[in-house]
């Protein structure tokens, strides 16, 4: 393949596995004996972005920024109050019931609390098994194979198929999550803050087995986390969501090295690193006040309220989501 | 740095729970001391006794199933294990504060900010209504929180996870104490938030001098924060030294193996080393290096006695049998 044939085709509409447009998620809040809906939690609030195949797209950003419901919304655990979610070129927000079934094969999620997904009451081989007896024609026998060659494949030993969960580390059960949302060969999954629960030890073990299965099964992530290192270290490109906005995405060095917009670089600055010697140096923003309620937004930029150097029209123009070269998007007036 | 007098000695500290599955060996002989105006880092994975071993030094560890069953903590010329619990209640949140990782705990849900600085003021100093009133006003501009005087009036749950970590460092100064702890006192909170409630301690340690051991497992905090470091594994100190020699030649292989385990910001890297294998279980006494199952470096001897705290360098302790300089165990 030529250099050209390769850029277009990895820039292409073939090589798009999600492509959300618009996207918003407002929940409503009620009030009052006749549950009057009196105002909505702006969530999710107008984002844009792609998601290549085999490319882990980092999804960064502070509690409540709306990064969980974005991605819920992706695999249609809620609906979109607008916009559009494509899958493959298939809209999800449209789709049917049953078709929907048939694609959540191969879009799966891995959560936070490997404690709280896992049925105390079921063996592990169950707990893996379970999609394989929904989804599929396999006999008992080439379930029992399939098991054991997910349990290999995360780094379990096969003979503990038949424990339950409670007997596992935090660690071996985020395990038996990630066994769990593979067995039915997905293409795309969403990895919801899967190491956050774990020790710094064991973080490293789940991040380098996600990494390997990337590698040998082809899979896509979104990589939801507010760890920004780890982030760098597993992220082919970032987003960085603020108030139920994407305010900058770009290749992960790209926006690690030359953030642009200030509340990425205030968060690369707020981020401590392990090393005595740079922090002594180290220039240092520091935000002032909390994050806005969702709630109640300000009006023009979302980050208006909280930014160092905002002007005039950032209270109240909202800045345009913009390409500012080389896949670097940005919203912000100065940016 | 200038190291001041010690401020607080601890002696082969011991804590068990008693629990129906066994006793839970929470802290197995910790030995440390704290300097006067000195920031004290600890850190090490979940379970591995850095709570415990500091709640053990006021005894605020729920008792039963708790039990300190050895060592003493030496607080101005008295054993706090010891002394009565009267004499004991006066030390709490007055020499020595406590910030902890979840305000909420610690802060009383029906009185008002203010009420309650003034309440401990009222508790551990000689100050009349009128100057406790304004040293809350004060304590709370001192923190940086904004609106100070009308959040004397507010409510806890009035307050955002940042305001009340401030509130809590606040009560935590309100006595002018010598000493402060600090239980992962950021951990629950942003990390923009995170970075505001550091530089408050940082500026404060420059204006007060207060010593201070702060609790964590994120070892980006420690290395901005600390002057000096224990790292915690199995419920002893395995490895104690100054921050930058700790970070620069870690000697205990857990201690280098959780550098290694992290990734940093400002670099793309490579496979991240992963420490292999599970923490230890808690429910026997150590006879044996804890870390032995899952060190690259682990020899027989480490399967047979407990390493003590070894001197490497000038307040550098490492507990191990294996010398990572030379690459060979010690002889001695
Ligand atoms: N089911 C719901 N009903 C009402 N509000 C909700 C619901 N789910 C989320 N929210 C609100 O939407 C906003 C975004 O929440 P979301 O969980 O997506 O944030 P997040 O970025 O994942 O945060 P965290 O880092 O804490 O997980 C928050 O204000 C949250 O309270
Ligand atoms: N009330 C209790 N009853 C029984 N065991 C306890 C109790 N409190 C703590 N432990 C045990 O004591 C050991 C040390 O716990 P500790 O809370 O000190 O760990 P830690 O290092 O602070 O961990 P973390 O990083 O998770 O806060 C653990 O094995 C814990 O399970
Ligand atoms: S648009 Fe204005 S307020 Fe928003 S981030 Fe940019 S400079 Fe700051
Ligand atoms: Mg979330
Ligand atoms: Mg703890």
């Amino acid at each position: 393949m030529t250099d050209l044939q390769e850029q277009s085709t990895s820039t292409g509409n073939g090589d798009v596995v999600i492509s959300v447009r618009g996207l918003k998620k407002h929940f409503p809040i009620m009030k009052g004996v006749f549950r009057r809906q009196v105002g909505a939690v702006r969530a999710v609030d107008g984002v844009d972005f792609e998601i290549y195949r085999g490319e882990t797209l980092g999804l960064v950003g502070e509690s409540g920024s709306g990064k969980s419901t974005t991605g819920r919304v992706i695999l249609q655990l809620d609906d979109a109050t607008d916009g559009s979610i494509t899958y493959l070129d298939e809209e999800l927000t449209t789709v049917s019931t049953n078709r929907m079934r048939e694609l959540r094969k191969q879009m799966q999620m891995i959560f936070q609390d490997p404690h709280a997904c896992l049925n105390p009451r079921m063996t592990v081989a169950s707990i893996i098994g379970e999609p394989l007896v929904e989804n599929s024609t396999m006999d008992k026998e080439a379930r029992r194979a399939r098991i054991d060659e997910l349990l290999t494949q995360v780094g379990l030993d096969p003979s503990h198929a038949n424990r339950y969960p409670h007997e596992f580390s935090g660690g071996q059960r985020q395990r038996i999550g990630i066994a769990r949302a593979i067995a039915l060969n997905p293409e795309f999954i969403v990895c919801d803050e899967p190491i956050a629960a774990l020790d710094v030890s064991i973080q490293a073990q789940v991040v380098n087995l996600l990494k390997q299965l990337q590698e040998d099964l082809s899979l896509t992530y979104l990589f939801i986390s507010h760890d920004l290192s780890m982030v760098r270290h597993i992220a082919d490109r970032v987003a960085v969501m603020y108030l139920g906005h994407i305010v900058e995405l770009a290749e992960v060095d790209d926006l690690y090295d030359n953030p642009k917009h200030p509340y990425t670089q205030a968060l690369n600055s707020a981020v401590p690193l392990p090393d005595p010697i740079a922090e002594s140096t180290r220039q240092r923003t520091i935000l002032e006040g909390d994050i806005p309620s969702p709630a109640n937004p300000p009006p023009g930029c979302v980050f208006s309220t909280r930014c160092p150097v905002a002007v005039d029209r950032c209270f109240t123009d909202e800045p345009a989501w913009r390409d500012t070269g080389g896949g670097h998007w940005v919203a912000c007036h100065l940016a | 740095m200038i190291r001041g007098e010690p401020a607080l000695e601890v002696k082969d500290l011991k804590t068990h729970f008693n629990t129906q599955d066994g006793t839970v060996h929470a802290v197995n002989g910790v030995s440390f001391t704290l300097h006067e105006g000195e920031f004290l880092g600890v850190v090490g994975e979940s379970g591995s006794g850095k709570s415990v071993s500091m709640a053990s030094l006021m005894r605020l560890i729920p008792m039963p199933p708790g039990e300190i069953v050895g060592g003493s903590v030496m607080f101005e010329n008295q054993d706090l294990l010891q002394i009565d619990i009267d004499e004991l209640r006066k030390v709490r949140g007055g020499d020595v504060g406590f910030i902890f990782q979840d305000p909420m705990t610690s802060l009383n849900p029906v009185l008002t900010i203010g009420n309650q600085i003034t309440e401990s003021l009222k508790l551990h100093t000689e100050l009349d209504k009128k100057e406790r009133n304004s040293r809350a006003l004060e304590l709370l501009e001192l923190v940086g929180l904004p609106d100070a005087a009308q959040r004397l009036k507010s409510y806890p749950h009035e307050l955002s996870g940042g305001m009340r970590q401030r509130v809590m460092i606040a009560m935590a100064l309100a006595c002018t104490p010598k000493v402060i702890i600090a239980d992962e006192p950021t951990t629950a909170l942003d990390v923009t938030i995170q970075a505001q409630i550091i530089e408050i301690v940082r500026d404060l340690r420059s204006k007060l001098g207060t010593a201070l051991i702060w609790i964590t497992h994120d070892l980006g905090v420690v290395a901005g924060l600390a002057d000096r470091v224990l790292v915690m594994y199995g419920g002893r100190i395995v490895e104690e030294a100054p921050v930058r020699e700790l970070y620069a030649t870690p000697h205990h292989p857990y201690t280098k193996g959780l550098l290694d385990s992290v990734p940093r910001l400002d670099q793309k890297g490579e496979e991240l080393y992963s420490i292999e294998g599970q923490p230890p279980s808690m429910y026997t006494e150590p006879t044996s290096c804890s870390f032995a199952p899952r060190c690259p470096h682990a020899f027989d001897r480490c399967a047979q006695e407990v390493p003590p705290l070894r001197l490497i360098s000038p307040g550098h302790k490492a507990a191990c049998f294996f010398n990572v300089t030379t690459g060979e165990p010690y002889v001695d």
